[in-house]
């Protein structure tokens, strides 16, 4: 700051480098007004014509409403599809939380034959590409007469689910001071009660992250799950069906809402950390 | 846990990874073998067995060259565009935001919480023959009447640079702010000017992040066929797109299973060898 004012008292700089210099010391500032601008336009264009008075195809401007707003089921396949993104999320979430978390602790905690295969095998899920992960599980339930649909795509899911989940609990693992533990364990904790009154603790923001990432995996997931749901539509699906023909603007009132959702859950969580850590 | 016993582990693991087998590795198995069917003779479509035709894989790949190599090179271009939108973000919210620091880096994943296909079906819109970019670009004469935006391999890479953006942020992002700036301070004491020390301190101790990054946006990007789709055309196809139609529309279940199969060993041989490379073992 000060150097700034510095710069400022000295008239005899030429308009020219006073500008270029300007310019370098605020490259920075300006490019991220570009980047974040660049970043939102999707986003501010959904949210715009959410309001769209469109009728069925939502590709041109039409006029304000707030009807899709009040009525966000009016076009009644976007909230099947909607409730379908749901209630798969939600079993995704669980179970891959459940699985995830106790891969991190065995990964996390333990020394034992067989740990760097196990880091492996937890990485791979990760290194294929969706459409293969996809593809071999739609070509295991055909090869056992199982059909798509609905148990399918949970499965399909976790599958992705449970490398992330354990990627973010082991690293929150990692960063727990041991003494804490041992602390437990002097005051004559037996083993368990110090897992369940201080490590767990502990390590429950990272679960409660490792879960909230998992739910939007599993809800923004297309390629696994086109693969796998057969005739079910979930939320992405049904936006590639109709993309070709303009998707309703009901759809994009649930990108919208799904969005502010997301930064209230955000900005809370960032709240509660720094309530925590004064 | 100061006594661990040795059997705590393996129980801890053996719920997920009996998971895993049944859901991950089988069907990479099952996958393998599919590859080597033919349909059976007289039978219905979509009725295959099993022949051991390793043929399948090179008529899937000869057929399939031209898509491949769109792959790979959308899936690189969209990674370095990446890269290059994202480290100077990252390094300015790692930096240079001080207490703004924590809204910056909700405001960066942010846009990415209404679906992929939300944005990418925006995009199209957005930069569509009634969206605001090509009139506009039109009447400034910089683009011609006959010129689009959409159904371009432009608009392709620009759909995966934009989606796969997060993938590349936050780990650049955590790789920085680990940063103790205490580093880059030592080394203006030392005489290094600021494109110096930046070239020589923080981008060396960045490359974790780099690396993570460039990974975890390749390795979708090559398999994506969902901007290609929404966003491209019949010429912009990527091998995604020909896996899709393979499965649904023709039901060639071994040329499908063959290009997949094909598509995984080919990143992992890449993954393998960009890791060695760049000499970053802990990745997860």
């Amino acid at each position: 700051m000060s150097q700034k004012m510095k710069d400022a008292s000295i008239p005899t700089i030429p308009l020219k480098a006073r500008f270029s210099r300007w310019f370098g010391r605020n490259l920075l500032r300006i490019y991220m007004i570009f980047g974040f601008t660049y970043l939102f336009i999707p986003v501010a264009y959904t949210f715009a014509f959410s309001f769209n008075d469109s009728g069925k195809s939502n590709l041109i401007w039409k006029g304000f409403t707030l009807d899709n707003w009040k009525n966000p089921c009016g076009a009644p396949e976007v909230c099947n599809a909607l409730g379908n993104s749901i209630k798969i999320g939600l079993l995704a979430t669980i179970f891959s939380t459940i699985l995830g978390t106790m891969i991190a602790f065995a990964i996390g905690r333990y020394k034992f034959k067989g740990r760097s295969s196990s880091n492996l095998l937890i990485f791979l899920p990760m290194a294929t590409p969706e459409i293969v992960l996809g593809a071999s599980l739609l070509s295991l339930f055909l090869a056992f007469k199982i059909n798509p649909g609905f148990w399918p795509t949970v499965i399909a899911h976790v599958v992705f689910c449970v490398s992330f989940v354990v990627v973010t609990v082991k690293a929150r693992i990692a960063s727990l001071d041991p003494r804490l533990e041992q602390a437990a364990m002097d005051l004559y904790a037996n083993e368990l009660e110090t897992f369940r009154k201080v490590t767990l603790p502990l390590v429950a923001p990272g679960i409660a992250g490792a879960a909230l990432l998992a739910f939007s995996l599993s809800f923004d997931d297309f390629i696994i799950t086109n693969f796998n749901s057969g005739t079910l539509i979930t939320f992405p699906k049904f936006v590639y069906v109709s993309a070709a023909r303009g998707i309703p603007a009901q759809a994009n009132v649930i990108g919208s809402a799904m969005f502010f959702l997301a930064l209230a859950i955000v900005i809370a969580g960032q709240l509660v950390k720094r309530k925590k850590t004064r | 846990m100061s006594f661990p016993k040795v059997r705590v582990p393996y129980l801890l693991l053996l719920p997920g990874f009996a998971f895993l087998f049944t859901f991950f590795i089988l069907p990479i198995i099952n996958l393998a073998q599919t590859s080597t069917q033919t349909p059976v003779d007289g039978g219905d479509t979509g009725q295959y067995e099993q022949t051991l035709a390793f043929s399948n894989y090179i008529q899937a790949f000869v057929e399939n060259k031209e898509q491949f190599g769109r792959s790979f090179l959308y899936a690189s271009l969209a990674t370095i565009f990446a890269l290059a939108i994202a480290y100077p973000l990252a390094y300015a919210i790692a930096f240079k935001a001080g207490k703004f620091k924590n809204i910056l880096l909700v405001l960066v994943v942010a846009p990415f919480f209404p679906s992929f296909l939300l944005r990418t079906v925006a995009w199209k819109q957005i930069l569509g023959e009634e969206g605001f970019v090509v009139p506009g670009l039109r009447s400034l004469n910089i683009i011609g009447e006959q010129t689009t935006l959409t159904s371009t391999s432009i608009a392709v890479v620009a759909g995966m640079t934009y989606n796969f953006l997060p993938f590349m942020t936050l780990p650049l992002y955590a790789s920085l702010e680990r940063i103790d700036p205490r580093t880059i301070e030592a080394a203006g004491d030392l005489y290094a000017n600021g494109i110096t020390a930046f070239r020589r301190v923080t981008v060396p101790l960045s490359m974790p992040g780099v690396v993570a990054g460039t990974l975890l946006t390749f390795i979708p990007a090559a398999g994506d066929y969902v901007n290609a789709a929404i966003l491209g055309s019949p010429n912009t196809k990527m091998i995604g797109n020909v896996i899709e139609s393979r499965y649904f529309k023709i039901v060639d279940y071994p040329t499908a299973a063959a290009l997949s199969f094909t598509l995984m060993v080919a990143i992992l041989i890449l993954v393998t060898l960009y890791i060695r490379k760049a000499g970053t073992e802990e990745l997860v």
